[in-house]
């Protein structure tokens, strides 16, 4: 690991001078310690936000829950009102990493992790192309092992996917994050931070290198999770350990119940995409059904078909639609 | 005579002269070092003792225990958070020492297997685990033990299927599952009678 500066800050305004690139933030650093040893990232200065006093705050106001950046993944997945009101994201927050990872793996950061792509997730220099690690060197990933890739929204340029738990749960539950930088503050729908390869093409960015709306200078300082009375959530994750393991797929389900029946549904899935994948047109076909697994499952497996497999992720289509069947029905239950 | 604590403080001091030296003198990595760059001055308690010295930012807590300090019950496997086998305490709480950085644990207290039990007398998880033959090679053991300390403390340590969850972050390439959650059920129920 290179060596860096390092700084304490006292306040968020000491976070400004980030770049992303010569000058990182740090909290947790459960993530970026990797990426120094790999060469993802060889910043001359480190920026440590982890002791901005009041900034891990999570409290709740009537009608929405905020978290602030520096909470940790096992003080929201421990905090009685959130697993009350919000399971879908305490119980994200549970099943991500190991216990000892979720204490010190902020919600700030835990957001802003890359893929788990073995093809990026290599010593520098890498033995093979990679466009997110050497721009035009191509994505070895494309056309060799990609059973872990996206189905949706890749482009030849890139096909990773998005490994956060608790985004896929902040993408269902509608939040917003604050970000804060020298212009002041400005949210954003979580939904919206993250950015898939085609939408970062369609933008005009690089579709390897755009990974979020983030711009140089921002921090991430909180949620705000709105709330409302009777819903209810859950998230289920499908990995091939039953513990400290990335999701192969996940799905997030926020469902209201009236009569019982499903008045409004939200589900995201994680683990199929560079960003949380919402299934708006499926969201909505199930208003009015019942939340049995026989009405579900045809659904959301109707919702899947623009789905983009690549060779060897075929499996996803229906692991995803069985995810999140089995999260709405966890939910209503 | 000399107890696993009374070792911890003996080499203390000694390290303290070490790190010193070493950062002044330069240091490439956490081991040897040429390289010349940034430092920082560090203090923080690690198993009751005050350490106080310079270190290069880029040196992770597991490196500063174990080539500054000495202080090699804290294992290094595979140095990228996946294995759990340097978790220790900091400020009371399980974290692995291979993801943090050393001058993130200023003015910190610091538990490392050598603060957990003594020759004399063995924490209740360290007799567990000899009682229910909770390893084989023993190389993940020293995590093993600091994690389970943790994980009761928390409150986790109620049934097999939670110790299981609770005590994931600590891979046994042995395999000797069965035998850690026993063990750690075993000493939970002897902590709380």
């Amino acid at each position: 690991m290179r060596n860096f500066d390092y700084d304490l800050a006292q306040g968020i305004d000491d976070a400004f001078a980030i770049d992303g690139a010569r000058t990182m933030a740090i909290a947790g650093g459960t993530e970026l310690l990797n990426w120094f040893r790999l060469g993802v990232a060889a910043p001359d200065k480190v920026i440590d936000i982890g002791g901005i006093a009041g900034l891990n705050a999570i409290e709740r106001t009537d009608d929405r829950l905020t978290i602030g950046a520096l909470a940790t993944l096992n003080q929201i997945g421990e905090h009685a009102f959130v697993r009350e009101h919000a399971a879908v994201l305490a119980d994200a927050c549970l099943k991500a990493a190991s216990p000892q990872i979720r204490n010190r793996a902020t919600i700030g950061g835990n957001v802003l992790q890359k893929t788990r792509c073995a093809y990026f997730r290599a010593e520098a220099p890498l033995p093979w192309g990679c466009n997110k690690r050497v721009p035009g060197s191509g994505c070895s990933a494309r056309e060799g092992l990609n059973e872990r890739h996206a189905i949706f929204g890749w482009t030849d340029a890139c096909v990773a996917v998005q490994p956060s738990d608790p985004l896929v749960a902040l993408a269902a539950l509608d939040a917003e994050v604050e970000i804060a930088s020298r212009a002041g503050h400005r949210t954003l729908a979580v939904a919206d931070l993250h950015l898939t390869q085609q939408e970062a093409a369609s933008a005009g960015l690089d579709a390897a290198l755009a990974e979020t709306r983030l711009k140089p200078g921002e921090v991430i300082v909180g949620y705000r999770v709105p709330l409302h009375a009777g819903e209810r959530s859950a998230y289920v994750k499908v990995r091939e350990r039953a513990s400290y393991e990335y999701a192969l797929v996940a799905a997030a389900a926020v469902v209201a119940i009236e009569h019982g029946r499903i008045a409004r549904a939200a589900v995201a899935l994680g683990s199929v995409a560079q960003k949380p994948w919402r299934l708006h047109a499926a969201e909505a076909r199930l208003v009015g059904q019942p939340p049995t697994r026989d009405v579900v499952f045809p659904i959301l497996t109707a919702g899947l078909a623009d789905a983009r497999p690549l060779a060897h992720n075929g499996y996803k289509l229906a692991m995803a639609a069985g995810a999140a069947t089995r999260a709405i029905v966890e939910a209503a239950a | 005579m000399a107890t696993v604590r009374n070792e911890t403080a003996q080499r203390v001091p000694e390290a303290d002269r070490f790190v010193s030296s070493a950062v002044r003198g330069g240091s490439n990595d956490a081991r040897s070092g040429a390289e010349t760059g940034p430092s920082r001055k560090l203090h923080m308690k690690v198993n009751g003792v005050s350490v106080a010295g310079e270190v290069q930012p880029r040196v992770t807590l597991l490196d500063f225990l174990r080539e500054r300090l000495q202080l090699t019950g804290t294992k290094k496997g595979c140095n990228e958070g996946a294995c759990g086998t340097c978790t220790v305490l900091i400020d009371g709480e399980r974290m692995n020492s291979c993801l943090t950085l050393a001058v993130q644990c200023e003015g910190r207290e610091v538990t490392t297997i050598e603060g957990i039990g003594s020759l004399e007398q063995l924490h209740a998880v360290q007799q567990a685990f000899i009682d229910h033959d909770a390893f084989q090679c023993g190389y993940c053991t020293p995590g093993q033990i600091v994690s389970a300390v943790a994980c009761i403390a928390e409150g986790h340590a109620t049934d097999a299927a939670s110790v299981s969850e609770w005590m994931s972050g600590n891979i046994c390439r042995c395999a000797a599952y069965p035998q850690i959650t026993a063990a750690v059920l075993d000493a939970a129920a002897k902590m709380k009678g």
